[in-house]
């Protein structure tokens, strides 16, 4: 049975986490303020996942890029996959909050979270 | 030469001048929202990370959802928008007249105002403003905002090996991007004791991908000919100084520099208005009016906020009193009461309260602490609170009907040990 | 006849300027950097000196040179359209001792027939500066000094130079100087070699080298002595109207404070003895910085707070033996002449240095220098909207619109500034760069150092050049290492 402190990252406060594995698979979590934290602590145990934010190139958008976020966190593990995936690919303005950019990855989806309105030529 | 006539002037498209622009509009004031870019924003354009709008909307939106949300209830309202249009200058007229003389392309526009809602956010302290001396390649050093609207607008990806000054949200969360994006964050280097910003933040951006923390630490040099090679880090000795028999090197090719954030308020100085050295913002009363009756301030340009929510609050604020000052010609006169700062407060707004309204209370404190009393003694005011922290602002909602006991000319905003 | 000058900084250009007013004269000025005058040019005081602190006896030449030099920018910063301002100097004094010092000036300025040399205390030491330090007791007052934008003296002189026919290669680093039947062949560069009838060697801080490639002067060598200072910005509320300076002593020239023409704070310079291979370490000290405050205080009645220091630079001297400047004309090698070791008051000289080569080249050289009828002394410098009225700027705007767009804030520079600046650097055949763009226009030197505006200067640079905003050059680097995706498709 081991006890390991860890700090919940699902909001501002930052609330000290006491994750314990007991004997039968159980897990206890201690020293939430709500219960997002104690799935935070219980996620973190068994498989810690993270949102994965980063952007991807757009073509003859306002800006050249179009920040993004998994729809749901993903493994640590596949972090880099996320990452790598994004390195390759271009999308055609405009983008709208919300659009899938990329389907399945990791579990997750990848979504638009900024407008890029289409224009012809890029400035400025 | 064109002149406009408006009840009020927002300047700066950012969220606390969109926010306060919707707010006036939607008070029926004849309202001009004025930026300086061709596009509207202002930083959360570039912030493309959640923790914007848990209180505002009751959602965890990244920067870039947040402020497009508030563009589009600007875009439905009846505000005039201009964009492309830099603020030049700013005269007072008289109580009810000021001139914001502006430069667009179509030439010099003159808009004429009852009030004026200044919104123009906040600069970052650069290199230079924190001392940090050595070569000056041409290459390789930026600000924190600079870095992340090369890489989170432009897509650019400014260096591969990071070292990072300052250890605020900022710094942090440019640390994550650096490292998602494949680049080496060498270290942060902290000169406080303690983390600048939200545990949070340390967990997910540094300790996630196995960045060093210095703290106690400062740069003391920059070395690099043409683009940086390497940057000279030193602990800081009691009295404050770095220890040089503590340097020692670490080779990078960029250095970004998250330093802290300044109010952008040359416009307001060149007025007259007053100033708060601690905050190095205007001295407000409670309607975040500043010294110039009719001139509101809102956002960073007043003090340097971490939450998007209270940048948009103090924008709605303002706008309320500008409402407030148009209908009765003048905020109405009150014996003022100041409001001190008492211990382990660094800064504190509004700097004047009147005791007859709700009050919200922005406060920075000195020094972190556990398990304290944040009180207001004069009028038997205090809440308890697990922990204070300089990173996090306290946001203190105040009912008039408790200010109303206040019997002094000044109360005092304090921390306790409980 | 093809003119090879080595260095295109203020004495290079200068020197290329005279010679450019005569017939038959082809001449070309070689730069190893990306632009001109970024050697000691664009890092100095600033200063026209009157020419009172040049001993006559140990320094004939030098204070010859500088009297006449500080008439001749008069003449050309009006030319040139170079802003410049003429308040006269202080050299203050704090005690008796450097009173006595400094009062020994008065002597040298009547020697080397500097008008208004005066000593001035008390009531007249005030009036004449109001902000001045209550640690002073008294000053030598030399009216005649002055001073002008270095970067963008050089600027106009390069500029002046390629509209009177002549050429700059910028990128373009001499190796050595190429002699054959002990006369000048040329120079070799690493763009190649260079045909030259005459070699000019202004090199700044690698001079001496240039003279040893060319056999010359084996014992002279170049000792780098650097300089440091603080800026404070424009809008600081002290704001020296004289020049002021410490008085003089046996280890330095003293530290200055002055307004620039461009409205900032300036103080300094150290003078601090370099190794030999640091000639190029421009890097700032905490020393440096300490020293400069401290001495400061001796001038200035207060000071802005230290967190209002907007930058710190430093640049290196070209320290020649015992202070002697070689400018010489050679018979053999026939066609190489050294100017080289022009410390202080180099800048100040600079006009007049170049007409005493000018001048030795007719002589020594037996070349007939007539005068050109096409030749244009005028160079208009660009119009900006900082510090205009408002009236002004609406006109400014209606004759071109790209002036209503600012880009840079903290100093009101519109684009439309942006873009000419970056025409002059083509024009003069430089490479564009964010630093040439931003010494020509004053954008990002102001409080924010260019943090809001770079990278919208760079966007429109990236624009103009059909470039990535990544690839665009600061200084010698790019301003990115590439796109976002660059190390994730590399593989990290």
């Amino acid at each position: 049975m081991t006890t390991r402190e860890l700090t919940c990252i699902v909001c501002p406060i930052g609330c000290t986490l006491r994750v314990t594995i007991l004997g039968d698979g159980d897990i206890k979590v201690e020293g939430a303020m709500c219960n997002r934290g104690v799935e935070y602590g219980k996620q973190e145990a068994i498989q810690p996942k993270r949102i994965v934010i980063t952007v991807v190139k757009v073509r003859n958008g306002e800006f050249p890029t179009v920040s993004v976020k998994t729809s749901k966190p993903v493994p640590k593990e596949c972090i880099w996959k996320v990452m790598k995936a994004t390195a390759n690919i271009e999308v055609e303005a405009p983008v709208e909050i919300g659009d899938v950019i990329m389907k399945d990855i990791c579990g997750a989806d990848l979504v638009a979270t900024r407008r890029v309105r289409r224009i012809i030529s890029q400035k400025d | 030469m064109e002149t406009l006539v408006y009840d009020v002037v927002v300047i700066g498209g950012g969220p606390a001048g969109i926010a306060s622009a919707i707010k006036a509009d939607s008070l029926g004031l004849k309202t001009a929202l004025i930026e300086n870019r061709d596009i509207l924003g202002g930083i959360p354009l570039q912030c493309i990370h959640p923790g914007f709008g848990i209180h505002y909307f009751k959602e965890d939106l990244t920067g870039t959802e947040f402020i497009e949300r508030l563009i589009d209830r600007l875009r439905v309202s009846s505000v005039d928008v201009y964009t492309k249009t830099h603020v030049h200058a700013i005269d007072v007229i008289a109580h009810d007249e000021k001139i914001v003389n502006t430069v667009r392309r179509s030439g010099v526009t003159r808009f004429v105002a009852k009030t004026i809602i200044y919104a123009t956010g906040a600069r970052e302290r650069h290199l230079y403003e924190i001392g940090v001396v050595g070569d000056r390649p041409g290459s390789g050093i930026y600000t924190a905002g600079e870095a992340q609207a090369l890489m989170d607008i432009y897509g650019v990806l400014p260096g591969r090996e990071i070292v990072i000054i300052g250890s605020g949200d900022v710094g942090l969360i440019m640390a994550r991007r650096f490292s998602l994006e494949g680049a080496r964050v060498k270290a942060v280097v902290e000169m406080l004791p303690y983390p600048g910003g939200l545990t949070r933040n340390i967990v997910q951006c540094l300790y996630d991908f196995n960045i060093p923390l210095y703290l106690g630490h400062v740069v003391t040099g920059v070395k690099g000919r043409n683009r940086v090679e390497k940057v000279i880090v030193a602990r800081i000795g009691e009295n404050g100084k770095p220890l040089k028999e503590t340097e020692f090197e670490i080779p990078c090719d960029t250095v970004v520099v998250a330093a802290g954030l300044i109010p952008n308020v040359g416009l307001l100085e060149k007025i007259g208005v007053a100033m708060d050295p601690a905050t190095r913002g205007p001295v407000v009363n409670e309607l975040l009016e500043a010294s110039i009756p009719g001139v509101f301030v809102a956002g960073n340009a007043l003090i340097i906020n971490d939450l998007v929510d209270y940048v948009v609050e103090q924008g709605e604020l303002a706008a309320k009193g500008a409402k407030l000052f148009i209908e009765n010609n003048g905020v109405p006169s009150v014996d003022w009461v100041r409001v001190e700062k008492g211990r382990n407060i660094r800064l504190v707004v509004p700097h004047y309260i009147s005791g007859e309204r709700d009050v919200v209370i922005y406060a920075r404190v000195q020094q972190p602490e556990r398990n304290v009393y944040v009180s207001i003694p004069e009028i038997g005011y205090f809440i308890r609170l697990t922990s204070v922290k300089p990173a996090e602002m306290l946001r203190l909602w105040i009912p008039g009907r408790i200010l109303s006991r206040v019997d002094t000319r000044r109360i005092t905003l304090e921390v306790k040990p409980a | 006849m093809r003119i090879v000058i080595i260095g295109a900084g203020v004495v290079g250009l200068s020197i290329a300027r005279v010679l450019s007013m005569y017939k038959g004269l082809d001449i070309v000025v070689v730069e190893k950097e990306p632009d001109v005058g970024w050697g000691a040019s664009k890092a100095n005081t600033s200063i026209i000196h009157p020419g009172h602190e040049e001993d006559p006896e140990l320094h004939p030449l030098r204070a010859r040179l500088c009297v006449e030099g500080n008439k001749l920018w008069r003449q050309w910063v009006k030319e040139l359209d170079i802003p410049a301002k003429w308040p006269g100097e202080l050299m203050v004094f704090t005690n008796s001792e450097e009173e006595k010092e400094a009062l020994r000036y008065i002597d040298t300025a009547r020697r080397n027939n500097v008008p208004g040399v005066r000593a001035v205390y008390g009531d007249e030491l005030r009036r004449l500066e109001p902000a001045i330090s209550p640690m002073a007791v008294g000053a030598v007052y030399a009216p005649t000094a002055g001073n002008i934008s270095p970067f963008e003296a050089v600027a106009a002189l390069a500029e002046n130079l390629v509209e009177n026919g002549g050429r700059i290669l910028v990128n373009t680093l001499v190796k050595s100087v190429r002699i054959k039947d002990k006369a000048v062949e040329g120079v070799e560069t690493s763009g190649g070699f260079i045909q030259a009838d005459i070699v000019i060697n202004a090199a700044g801080v690698h001079a001496d080298e240039i003279s040893h490639s060319a056999g010359v002067e084996e014992d002279f060598v170049i000792r780098p002595r650097k300089g440091e200072y603080i800026v404070f910005d424009e809008d600081t509320s002290v704001k020296p109207l004289r020049l002021l300076h410490t008085t003089p002593t046996s280890l330095t020239k003293g530290v200055y404070a002055i307004t620039t023409t461009g409205g900032d704070l300036l103080i300094g310079p150290t003078a601090v003895d370099m190794p030999y291979e640091l000639k190029e370490d421009t890097s700032t000290t905490l020393e440096g910085i300490e020293y400069l405050l401290r001495e400061a205080g001796k001038l200035l009645r207060e000071l802005p707070p230290r967190s209002l220091i907007t930058r710190t630079f430093a640049g290196v001297r070209p320290e020649p033996p015992h202070g002697e400047w070689l400018i010489k004309v050679y018979e053999e090698p026939w066609g190489f002449i050294n100017v080289a070791g022009i410390r202080s008051p180099g800048l100040t000289a600079a006009p007049a240095i170049a007409y005493y080569v000018a001048d030795m080249i007719s002589k020594s050289y037996a070349v007939s220098l007539e005068h050109r009828s096409d030749w244009k002394p005028y160079r208009r410098g660009f119009l900006r909207l900082h510090g205009k009225s408002l009236r002004e700027i609406d006109e400014l705007v209606s004759v071109n619109p790209d002036y209503g767009e600012v880009v840079c804030y903290c100093r009101t520079v519109s684009k439309a500034e942006i873009l000419e600046a970056v025409k002059r650097i083509k024009t003069i055949g430089a490479q564009v760069t964010l630093d040439g763009v931003k010494f020509r226009t004053k954008a990002g030197f102001g409080r924010c150092q260019g943090s809001f505006c770079r990278w919208r200067i760079a966007g429109i640079i990236a624009g103009l050049e059909g470039k990535e905003m990544h690839e665009v050059v600061v200084k010698m680097e790019r301003y990115g290492l590439g796109d976002v995706k660059k190390m994730l498709r590399e593989g990290a």
